[in-house]
């Protein structure tokens, strides 16, 4: 079995300080695995995105320690936290904040910047990750001109343009159709599965949860108690993009 | 920081250190940020083009404005002037008795030493109306205070020596109601006549410069032999301007010994400072200077806060604030520049337009690279509040 891409300990969180102090998170204890998808789940302000932006080095708890391939974080400031997020972790929002200004291609293009990366190689990359997630005949649409299931493929190549061991998706298949929905999540599975990645997804939607690893259950800032055993994924179909 | 912490630091460094070559990409967002919406980029170039245009047409005519009030001494080669005690301007001259001439050039280092007159004279046209005009007298022989850039006709000595000669410039020929060479005009009910034209020797006082001979001159302002305005001083090879002028300063205690540069800059402060011109000519530039700021600042503002989701994404991804900060500034530059080529253009043709007014502003290439750099600047102020704000961007909020 591999190590774990990160190990949370204790990890607790507070908001705010005194009478009106609120936490979000009691002594959670959660490892992160290479090769699994794991879907958080929980009701509305349960804790499930406090527990992402920790996990995902966006925050710092207040009790407890993130330690990420055996380092540990706590240490590091928002400039160093941030520079192990452009090297680790790709990310996948809810509303995929596309540049609305930018083709599909110089939206991945852009992660590829940040890291330094030289005009031309970025674009022959972006144009690969695009090809690789079924873009490869859309690289110089806008935004606008893609439908929400091709623009949720630009985020995921846009998240995978560092390499990253971890993906954390938040709600990505919320505002995509059944057919949509299910496709993303075989391209996270199939991410998990064949490339070895981490896939954190914080969701509320049923649809997918039997194509999770693992489900993890948050309710009131506490993990629950698990539930049956966490349903086996069905195997991919032999078309899916790789 | 633990040493596990750093190693991962050194990790992330390491991978960095491979293709470092930067791409450019926060020119191609802060580019595509301005082009997106046509109406806002519209507005901005027509904000920061009028606002170029206020600062080059208003500094233009502050420029032609400081050179006309001082034109006469600028372009009279004088060494050193002398004057009556208290002349502020050089175009409200007071009297001078020739005598100082004389002491002049008793001075140890004065080479050479000439009458200059400078009075306020009626001109009247063939129509009969009459015109304020500033009549200069010297002597033909002279080799200072002479009209300069002629145009092509007698030669200036020829010009000044004919008995009732006088030179104008032909920027004042209409006004003056002349049309030709040899034209008879009066000027204080003496008969004058029109010996040759300058081209471009402005006056601030919308009285245009009359050159004539100093007896001419006498003669056309009523004065007597021994008046004069000014004392125009060459100094002889190796004399230092302070320490003659010193002398001359202890030798003639009643009258002022100037040298060029600090009667130019009095003439100057005297017509900026004393008169609402030059004050309101610098306020406006300061107005258009703001309404620039303004127009950008709302722009850019605007356009950041459109941007949000996408500026925190990229902090969420682990992007730099640099980053950030270079998109919006970027975007500053290029829609300041962009403006700016739009109102520069046009100031140029105007004052090409009006070049042959008797008040044309003034573009030197100093002036349109010193209004380049106040729009760029002006812009990377404006830019300042859209800063603050991606400073505040939690990249946490991505994913609210």
């Amino acid at each position: 079995m591999m190590d774990p891409a990160i190990v949370a300990s204790a990890v607790t969180h507070t908001f705010g300080s005194g009478p009106t102090a609120f936490t979000a998170l009691h002594a959670i204890d959660l490892e992160i695995r290479p090769a699994e998808v794991l879907l958080l789940i929980g009701p509305s302000g349960s804790g499930k995105t406090t527990l992402l932006h920790i996990l995902g080095c966006l925050l710092h708890p207040t009790g407890g320690s993130v330690v990420l391939h055996g380092k540990p974080t706590r240490s590091l400031d928002e400039d160093q936290l941030g520079a192990l997020r452009l090297q680790h972790f790709g990310f996948v929002f809810q509303a995929y904040n596309l540049f609305p200004v930018l083709t599909a291609t110089e939206n991945v293009m852009v992660a590829f910047d940040l890291m330094g990366v030289s005009k031309r190689v970025a674009r022959e990359r972006a144009c690969e990750l695009l090809t690789m997630v079924g873009l490869g005949n859309r690289l110089d649409a806008y935004p606008s001109q893609l439908s929400s299931g091709q623009k949720q493929r630009v985020a995921i190549a846009r998240a995978l343009a560092g390499d990253p061991q971890i993906l954390m998706a938040d709600e990505p298949t919320a505002a995509l159709d059944a057919e949509n929905g299910l496709k993303a999540m075989e391209l996270f599975q199939l991410l998990a599965h064949r490339q070895q990645r981490a896939v954190v997804i914080v969701t509320h939607d049923p649809r997918i949860m039997h194509l999770a690893d693992r489900i993890v259950r948050i309710e009131d800032g506490r993990i629950a108690p698990e539930p049956a055993a966490a349903p086996v994924s069905p195997p991919l179909a032999a078309g899916a993009p790789s | 920081m633990s040493e596990q912490s750093i190693d991962i630091l050194r990790l992330h460094s390491q991978r960095r250190a491979l293709p470092q070559w930067h791409s450019g990409m926060t020119l191609l967002i802060a580019w595509r940020n301005l082009v997106h919406d046509r109406v806002r980029l519209l507005v901005t170039l027509i904000g920061i083009a009028f606002s170029t245009i206020l600062m080059g047409l208003e500094l233009g005519m502050l420029l032609n404005f400081m050179h006309t009030t001082s034109t006469i001494v600028d372009h009279a080669g004088a060494d050193l002037w002398v004057t009556a005690h208290g002349v502020r301007s050089v175009d409200l001259a007071t009297p001078l008795e020739e005598r100082r001439r004389f002491q002049t050039l008793s001075i140890d280092g004065v080479a050479a030493a000439e009458s200059h007159l400078l009075q306020f004279a009626f001109w009247k046209k063939p129509d009969g109306v009459r015109e304020t005009v500033i009549l200069i007298g010297v002597d033909p022989h002279a080799q200072m205070g002479l009209p300069w850039a002629m145009l092509p006709g007698r030669s200036i000595h020829d010009a000044l020596s004919i008995p009732d000669g006088v030179i104008i410039d032909r920027l004042y020929a209409q006004k003056l109601g002349i049309d030709h060479v040899d034209q008879l005009v009066e000027i204080n009910d003496h008969r004058a006549r029109i010996t040759g034209f300058t081209d471009g020797i402005r006056t601030f006082t919308q009285s245009p410069y009359v050159f004539t001979s100093l007896r001419n001159a006498r003669l056309f302002a009523g004065k007597a032999d021994k008046d004069i305005t000014y004392v125009l001083v060459r100094l002889a090879p190796g004399q230092s301007p302070d320490v003659v002028g010193a002398s001359l300063a202890a030798r003639m205690p009643d009258a002022d010994v100037l040298t060029p540069t600090r009667f130019s800059n009095k003439s100057r402060s005297y017509w900026l400072f004393t008169t609402g011109a030059g004050t309101t000519l610098i306020s406006s530039s300061i107005l258009a200077l703001m309404v620039g700021v303004v127009i950008v600042a709302q722009t850019l503002y605007a356009s950041t806060m459109d941007r949000l989701p996408e500026y925190a994404t990229i902090r969420a991804m682990g992007g730099p604030r640099s980053y950030l900060y270079k998109i919006v500034i970027k975007q500053a530059v290029i829609g300041g520049l962009s403006g700016y080529s739009v109102g520069i253009t046009i100031v140029v043709l105007l004052a090409y337009l009006a070049r042959n007014s008797s008040s044309s502003p003034q573009v030197p290439w100093w002036l349109a690279g010193g209004i380049a750099g106040i729009t760029v600047l002006m812009c990377i102020v404006a830019s300042l509040v859209s800063l603050s704000k991606v400073m505040s961007i939690d990249p946490v909020k991505v994913f609210r």
